[in-house]
């Protein structure tokens, strides 16, 4: 049973999602994560602030409940199935430690000095998780889609617009990692 | 009978995120830094398998279960919106170390401040939506 609490490789895990993907087409919707938060918007009245969320949520009401599968997924997963560690390549732990003072890699699933709860009693925290999750909301609204969305759904229908997308994600990624982090942590 | 389907891929999808490890802080950090194959490995087996099946689901014309038209449109066509939505969105998934699909996986595993990035991502995406005409796309 080891291969429960094992992390699971990159080709079963692939495979799976393209699996998630193919079930979703054949009961005849789009693999994307991120449309849910504009039906979210639209459920909770966004639609009396702007065109974009005047549309017929409740017939997108199923990425919602797909979202609370996630969440109960992600339950299950973390309480039954692992033990909330992660290893990485030691030569970005021991970099991650030395430049950033972040330690946990190996020992933990998210690193506590981000995202241990006490540290949201730091505005800076704050900030960084806010900020991050806003240009991750606006971003993935303004491309049209998110990892899911461009990078396996439309990547896998040959879409030129997902291709620019996934560039533009890295762009972002690779930005934000190696030239932004240095400057505020 | 639908409402299940989509509950049980929507857990069967956070245990895969989780179980990989997708869902890590970590793991994007490394992939950014090119210090591991496995999220790439995790991204593109998914895109061979991906495009091998839809291309057998276009030349065999196969049908959703209910008969209804496949959901493959193609997306409109365009330059700007995809590169800078894209860059914007880049940005943000590396200083949370967590895209729209993970974030609810986290809530789940009990992580409270994924919550904030959670509610960031609901702003950002009402924020589109109030300057979306004014934005080049």
């Amino acid at each position: 049973m080891n291969w429960i609490y094992e992390p699971w490789p990159w080709y079963i895990a692939g495979p799976l999602i393209a699996l998630v993907m193919f079930v979703l087409l054949l009961v005849g919707k789009q693999f994307g994560m991120s449309s849910n938060l504009r039906t979210a918007c639209a459920a909770m009245g966004g639609g009396k602030s702007a065109n974009f969320f005047r549309f017929d949520w409740k017939a997108e009401r199923w990425n919602l409940i797909v979202v609370l599968g996630a969440v109960i997924g992600g339950f299950i997963a973390s309480n039954y199935m692992s033990n909330n560690t992660v290893a990485i390549n030691p030569e970005i732990a021991q970099q991650l430690s030395e430049d950033y003072q972040i330690k946990s890699a190996g020992d933990n699933y998210l690193p506590p000095e981000i995202f241990a709860t006490e540290m949201l009693s730091d505005p800076f925290i704050i900030a960084v998780l806010l900020i991050g999750g806003l240009l991750v909301g606006f971003g993935a609204r303004y491309a049209g889609g998110c990892t899911s969305g461009h990078a396996i759904s439309g990547l896998s229908n040959l879409q030129m617009p997902s291709l620019i997308a996934v560039i533009g994600f890295f762009i972002g990624g690779l930005v934000m990692i190696h030239l932004i982090f240095p400057l505020i942590f | 009978m639908r409402y299940i389907t989509y509950l049980v891929v929507g857990i069967f999808f956070g245990i895969v995120m989780f179980k990989s490890e997708a869902a890590s802080w970590f793991r994007i950090y490394e992939m950014f830094y090119f210090g591991s194959f496995h999220m790439y490995g995790i991204i593109g087996s998914a895109l061979v398998l991906g495009v091998i099946g839809v291309q057998i689901i276009k030349r065999k014309n196969i049908k959703p279960l209910d008969g209804s038209k496949m959901s493959l449109n193609p997306k409109n066509k365009g330059f700007s919106r995809y590169m800078y939505g894209g860059i914007i969105f880049g940005l943000g998934w590396a200083l949370s170390g967590a895209c729209p699909g993970p974030m609810y996986v986290l809530a789940g595993a009990g992580y409270v401040s994924i919550l904030v990035v959670i509610f960031g991502a609901l702003l950002g995406t009402f924020l589109y939506g109030l300057i979306k005409d004014k934005l080049p796309h």
